[in-house]
């Protein structure tokens, strides 16, 4: 889980498209490593948004497994097509603490919430052409805003609500935990 | 107050409520949860990790494993993945597992969970592979998760599901016998968009729909989520009955909409004006009419699949390559084994669809999986490795889906593929039906 919990935090954000759908965040011929053996999920991360176009500037240079962005920004029903936990799991696992979208694809983001593997974020502005790759970025969590350090700009985040915890606590099972919920 | 829809009435029973409405979220007891070989070894890792290793699933005749994906193939993760399996299945003593290798082996999930009787109306199931969605042809409640939600399932037999509105697709009139399942649902996500339906039921209703075999209500269905459904459903009549009692001696009950249920949106169309159609390249929602796009070369044409290898489907494509030529690499994979043994036995004019297929030119038809659908391993079969256009009965196009990145793939019904194959560019069927 590679979330944390501070109520703001800035990272160097990667600009993505429209339609990002899971064979980009993670090709298939990678679902063949296993999320929960540590080996495993490391690699994942190393692979997070190979499926790219060849165009665009690598998400994690090789031969890492971190990405230089701990934010990725992107346009509409990112996540869309499979439900492979992979997606959000090589995202977190490449350092990603947070997606800035301006929708999702609904299993994609209740994954990223079960996993707790980064915050979903939701935002009414297309924000594709209001940064580039590389661009240092703050997101400031209580007052759900993202802020662009090159240009100044503030942008406006939708609450995250009652799912905001859950990424917070590490996913699902131990937000259940922490709440009573389960044992 | 107003009825319910069948989506609604089904999560209402399994959440013991006397109704619910869109927006709610309620706990709800789990028919069947199914798993595979890509998501199945994190499910587990999750179920033990939270769990704790010793625990047990909650009910050992509702999980149901069926490898598909990376079957065929040297890849040794995959097999230890399917070792995996294997291995959980003796420990839980788990009813049903079809394990590739044995004569239990099945193939493609999505045709072999109905197949096996395991789709039963009324029942709610959950799978860990988006296209769950295909079992609503039943009348079930059926949609896919993640290896999280699907861990927590494994050991309580409970998920938290959001009911979703229902958005209502009907199909007045009669199709043509040109026209398929798969044009109907391209049709549909093509007007809707690719996130047209997000989060909600989408009914598939009207005369048309009851014509359709439950294979083809089942290529509607397994669509779904190209609009961003939660699940596709039709109500249950008396074929869909008959389907499943020929497979399973279960109880269940069937589910229908009230009249007077509430949607958030009803589309109508006439199914008698419905053409042959295409999804470009690099999303299922580029509708385009076959024969607008005639321009369209073509390397291969693949079909297979949950969507489009089916028996059904593969009868269609013989009823176009009979006594024909193609023109391209035809790729050919039955879904399952029970299809496979169907090319056998299934005769057009007193010859099997084996023999048309091989007087056509085919390619040798593949063992049933998953197969190039999504690409797999570098050796899986049917794989795009360079700049190849594909003309294939599967259900998504994104870039990369079939493999390789820079090749494209267009998504139409077995017969556009086939007529397709003879000319080597997008053919629109009727040329080749009188
Ligand atoms: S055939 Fe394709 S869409 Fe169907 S389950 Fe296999 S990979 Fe998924």
């Amino acid at each position: 889980m590679s979330t944390q919990s501070a109520p703001r935090f800035s990272a160097r954000v990667y600009v993505a498209g429209d339609n990002i759908d899971t064979d980009q965040i993670i090709p298939a011929q990678y679902l063949n490593l296993v999320p929960t053996n540590p080996e495993e999920y490391i690699k994942l991360g190393s692979y997070a948004l190979s499926g790219l176009p060849d165009d665009c500037a690598p998400f994690v240079p090789p031969p890492g497994s971190k990405s230089p962005y701990g934010i990725v920004i992107a346009g509409r029903n990112f996540g869309c097509g499979s439900s492979r936990e992979h997606a959000p799991v090589a995202l977190g696992a490449a350092g990603v603490q947070a997606i800035v979208a301006e929708s999702y694809a609904r299993i994609f983001f209740r994954n990223a919430v079960a996993t707790g593997e980064c915050y979903p974020f939701e935002t009414a502005v297309r924000l594709l052409d209001r940064f580039q790759t590389g661009d240092e970025a703050e997101i400031d969590m209580p007052g759900a805003t993202l802020t662009n350090r090159r240009t100044g700009e503030v942008f406006k985040l939708q609450p995250l609500g009652a799912v905001g915890p859950v990424v917070a606590a590490g996913g699902i099972f131990a937000y259940a935990r922490k709440t009573g919920m389960l044992q | 107050m107003n009825g319910m829809t069948i989506t609604e009435k089904i999560l209402a029973r399994h959440a013991g409520l006397d109704r619910v409405s869109p927006g709610e979220n309620v706990w709800v007891e789990v028919d069947v949860l199914l798993t595979h070989d890509i998501c199945g070894p994190g499910t587990i890792g999750v179920f033990r990790r939270e769990f704790g290793p010793k625990a047990r699933v909650w009910n050992r005749e509702k999980v149901v494993i069926i490898p598909d994906h990376y079957i065929f193939t040297a890849d040794e993760l995959s097999h230890r993945n399917v070792d995996t399996l294997r291995q959980f299945t003796m420990e839980q003593e788990l009813a049903y597992f079809y394990d590739p290798g044995t004569p239990n082996y099945r193939g493609v999930c999505h045709v072999a969970l109905p197949e096996a009787g395991h789709v039963r109306p009324g029942e709610v199931i959950v799978g860990t592979d988006s296209h769950t969605c295909t079992h609503g042809a039943l009348g079930a409640f059926a949609t896919g998760i993640g290896n999280t939600d699907a861990g927590f399932v494994m050991g309580a037999g409970k998920i938290l599901l959001k009911v979703p509105e229902t958005m209502r697709f009907r199909f007045d009139g009669k199709a043509p016998d040109y026209i398929m399942g798969k044009d109907m649902i391209l049709k549909v996500i093509g007007d809707i968009g690719f996130d047209g339906a997000s989060y909600a039921a989408m009914e598939f209703t009207g005369t048309a729909i009851d014509a359709l075999s439950i294979e083809g209500r089942m290529t509607i269905c397994n669509m779904a989520i190209e609009a961003g459904g939660k699940n596709g459903i039709v109500a249950p009549d008396q074929k869909a009955v008959d389907y499943v009692r020929a497979r399973t001696s279960k109880p269940f009950e069937v589910v229908t909409s009230d009249p007077d249920a509430k949607v958030v949106s009803d589309r109508v169309y006439d199914a008698a004006t419905l053409e042959p159609c295409v999804a470009e390249p690099h999303l299922p929602s580029k509708y385009a009419l076959a024969r607008q796009r005639g321009d369209v070369k073509l390397d291969r044409a693949y079909i297979g699949s949950c969507t489009g290898g089916k028996i059904e489907d593969f009868v269609a494509a013989a009823r176009v390559l009979k006594g024909r030529k193609v023109a391209i690499d035809t790729f050919l994979v039955p879904a399952t084994c029970e299809v496979a043994l169907a090319l056998i036995k299934t005769t057009i004019d007193g010859q099997s669809l084996v023999e048309v297929f091989a007087d056509a030119g085919c390619l040798d038809i593949a063992p049933p999986s998953c197969a190039a659908c999504l690409g797999g391993p570098i050796d899986t079969f049917g794989r795009t490795h360079g700049n190849e256009v594909v003309i294939s009965t599967t259900n998504r196009n994104f870039p990369g889906r079939m493999g390789s990145k820079q090749s494209s793939v267009y998504l139409a019904s077995p017969l556009t593929v086939a007529a397709s194959a003879i000319t080597g560019r997008i053919t629109d069927p009727r040329e080749f039906l009188q």
